[in-house]
């Protein structure tokens, strides 16, 4: 009877070898490294993408690319960092840690997650496929907004189906996350002891759930106005173009929170550790969360003030908008809180989480002015905007990723990175970062618009300085990924804890952990 | 050494010539535009100020609560009145806020009583701006050649800036501009005017201004409308009412 029991324990070890592994595995821990290095790949192609248009807007005149190229690029960089590299970036790290940090062996369906994975690498080939297509790639701008979006040549099914993949993808992987922490966690690891990178990814999975079918519905509503004959969107048919906007960002309003919700897990699972301090307010953290969660459905239309709403409209989402400033404070003071009369060190992950936290609240400071409806028919599709959200998404969701990766790259490699490597890539990329967008702001409020290919002659000292940054930072970028090959192949070995303050569950195991962990469940007091 | 010369020659002349015009919102030329440059300025410097609390409790922990200086970790991490404080104040300097903006907001939605009317259609990639009370109306192309553009000939002061045909306002009169879009959406924004709206294909969208200093004030599209998106400028010129009346005449007489 041992014997079989022992065998069994050991059953699970056989795995392919090579690339078979790969294909197969429903292992969390290769799936999350799947993950990973997608988004690393995308976040090149993405970048690359990026540099066309910085490239592009480096002098004024066209020197590079044709303006309906150059509005591809923008088009096509957005999705594929949104939906090529942050979101896959945060489930490849739900994959690794959020079993390891509630204790459980796997997650709570293996064969989907190999699946929701999969179905990744040809959503994006798909996509990427349509700048080889006649009329080009999509061009409209990734919100997509009909009736433009409609003149897209050949391209326009097949980015709508990879659309539909992408958000199969991540419902798969919600639900995933969601059936892990819900059914999977140790014995004693109630809800309120669980680490807040498991809260906010819990949250986030609902989000996922809520808003991704509404994006699915408001694409293939597109794709019959366009193939079908309907008219949702036609005014001639009766239908009506600002209808797709108010479901767009019905889904992107919780979209930029799904975004931006696992960074804030992140930072707050980093600070306790290197102020050597418990996290400050972790109940209101939690709480935070959820209203942010909550407010971010009550808010979309904040983000298409000028299509002509009626008045009581514009106040309700001014206001609304205006009151998500609460919780998001909340969260800031609480870090601040916690970093008060810790005992800090500034490894690398530390830095990127401090950095995370200063440039995440200067993108919402811009936030709170966008939301004056005033003040905001000036910023509205101006470069002020693209300061504004590239601040809480490049120096905020890409650092707190890049933040992670340091962090919990010991534990999954067993080797330490390169300290001094990881402070010149932090360095490198804040000073970079904000090279690029800071003048961003200024050229906005001087009257620059949007995804313009050329532009009048005020505004070329700012824009060379945003792309002499953009290429900064998009060369500081290959430091990152020879520090992650570097770390991987070996290094100098990391103990269990691998960080002098680190607590929780995943620091009890070896670096790195065997292929499976937990098969006993640890007791939580 | 190209780059590093032109980035050097580019910031020097930044600093000589851009001052805070190509570093801030234009103040603009109608009550509303002031009142909106204000509202603007006041977020900013409380942010500024919220921003100074904040970052200098951090940045003092950071310096002071080191490791590297013998710092002993305190243990405290909880208190609800500290939470309930911290959600408070934001909160009450969020009324603050909300106060002037409601005031301007209703301010800006409020057309009635207009004195004249203009009709702004919005194509890929031009204007045409209707006088309907007036019966005439005109298009509006980029005037910025196109060697220019291609860099094969000098780029003049209102590159990209400029039309053959601009729209042209009599000063201190309250016009009413109702937009619209023939093809896909665009957006007519003029930052001195404090305007900006969407044109929407099928539907009349309204806004209003009344222009105080004679001028000319100049804008872009501001939202995505296709390949020749960033080539539709908008110009307008802002003229006594007296000139205004004898450039009407003039147009009429011309014919459409």
């Amino acid at each position: 009877m041992s014997d079989t029991a022992a065998a069994h324990e050991h059953h699970d070890d056989h795995h392919p070898a090579g690339l078979w592994r790969w294909v197969t595995t429903t292992n969390h821990k290769d799936i999350g490294t799947l993950y990973l290095w997608f988004a690393m790949l995308m976040f090149f192609i993405g970048g690359a993408m990026a540099l066309v248009i910085r490239g592009e807007l480096f002098m004024p005149g066209l020197q590079f690319v044709d303006p309906q190229f150059f509005n591809s690029m923008t088009t096509l960089h957005a999705l594929v960092m949104i939906f090529g590299v942050v979101m896959p970036a945060f489930t490849g790290l739900a994959n690794w840690q959020i079993p390891l940090m509630v204790g459980a062996t796997d997650m709570a369906l293996p064969r989907m997650n190999n699946w929701s994975f999969w179905i990744l690498p040809f959503a994006f080939a798909m996509l990427l496929s349509t700048l080889f297509m006649d009329g080009g790639a999509p061009a409209g701008g990734w919100t997509l907004y009909p009736p433009l979006t409609l003149q897209t040549g050949d391209a326009l099914p097949f980015v709508i189906f990879s659309i539909h993949f992408m958000g199969m993808s991540s419902i798969m992987g919600a639900i995933n996350v969601i059936a892990t922490i819900l059914n999977m966690r140790a014995p004693g690891m109630t809800m309120m002891k669980m680490p807040l990178f498991v809260w906010t990814w819990l949250i986030t999975a609902f989000l996922l759930i809520a808003v991704m079918p509404v994006l699915a519905g408001g694409v293939t509503m597109l794709l019959t106005d366009k193939f079908f004959g309907t008219s949702f969107f036609n005014a001639a048919g009766g239908g009506d173009p600002v209808m797709f906007q108010h479901i767009f960002w019905f889904f992107g309003h919780p979209e930029v929170y799904i975004l931006i919700l696992p960074s804030f897990g992140v930072v707050s699972s980093i600070l306790p550790t290197f102020a050597r301090k418990p996290l400050f307010g972790y109940s209101s953290m939690v709480y935070a969360t959820a209203s942010i969660a909550f407010l971010s459905f009550i808010v979309w239309a904040h983000h298409m003030f000028t299509v002509g709403m009626p008045l009581a409209g514009e106040l309700f989402f001014m206001f609304a908008t205006m009151l998500i400033a609460v919780p998001t404070g909340v969260k800031v003071f609480n870090w601040v809180a916690t970093m008060w009369r810790g005992s800090m060190t500034f490894e690398t992950p530390m830095l990127f989480a401090i950095g995370f936290i200063i440039m995440f609240t200067i993108g919402g400071f811009s936030g709170l002015m966008l939301a004056i409806v005033p003040a905001d028919f000036q910023y509205h599709d101006s470069y002020f905007v693209v300061a504004h959200f590239h601040y809480v998404l490049v120096p905020g969701s890409i650092f707190a990723i890049m933040a992670a990766v340091y962090y919990w790259l010991p534990k999954w490699t067993g080797h330490h990175y390169s300290e001094r490597l990881g402070k010149w890539h932090f360095w490198l990329s804040t000073i970079f970062v904000n090279l690029t967008f800071f003048p961003m702001h200024f050229v906005g409020l001087a009257g620059m618009p949007r995804r313009i290919p050329d532009y009048a002659l005020q505004f070329t000292d700012y824009n060379m300085l945003a792309s002499v940054g953009a290429f900064g930072f998009g060369f500081a970028q290959l430091l990152f990924l020879y520090i992650v090959v570097q770390t991987v192949r070996g290094g100098e070995k990391a103990s269990d804890e691998c960080w002098e303050g680190a607590e929780g569950l995943e620091w009890t195991l070896p670096s790195p952990p065997p292929y499976h962990t937990f098969t006993t469940p640890p007791v939580v007091k | 050494m190209r780059l590093g010369l032109s980035l050097l020659l580019s910031l020097l002349a930044g600093a000589a010539h851009a001052g805070w015009d190509t570093l801030n919102m234009p103040v603009g030329v109608t009550e509303i535009s002031r009142i909106v440059y204000d509202l603007h300025m006041l977020i900013f410097w409380i942010c500024v100020a919220i921003g100074i609390v904040v970052f200098g409790a951090m940045f003092y922990a950071i310096l002071m609560h080191r490791k590297a200086r013998g710092a002993v970790a305190a243990n405290f991490h909880e208190s609800t009145t500290v939470e309930v404080v911290w959600t408070v104040i934001p909160f009450l300097i969020l009324v603050a806020m909300a106060v002037p903006a409601t005031a301007t907001l209703i301010k800006m939605e409020d057309s009635r009583n207009p004195e004249m009317t203009i009709k702004i259609t919005g194509y890929q990639w031009l204007w045409r701006y209707d006088y309907p009370d007036e019966g005439f109306g005109f298009y509006s192309y980029l005037a910025t050649p196109r060697d220019a553009i291609l860099d094969e000939a000098e780029k003049n002061e209102h590159y990209l800036l400029e039309v053959d045909r601009p729209l042209v306002v009599p000063t201190d009169t309250k016009i009413r501009l109702l937009i619209t879009a023939n093809d896909v959406l665009h957006a007519w924004w003029v930052p001195d005017l404090a305007l900006k709206k969407d044109a929407v294909p099928g539907f009349i969208n309204e806004m209003w201004t009344r222009i105080d200093v004679p001028g000319v004030y100049r804008g872009q599209c501001a939202e995505l409308c296709g390949r020749d998106h960033g080539f539709m400028p908008i110009e307008v010129h802002a003229v006594p009412p007296e000139d205004y009346r004898a450039w009407l005449a003039q147009q009429k007489a011309a014919g459409p």
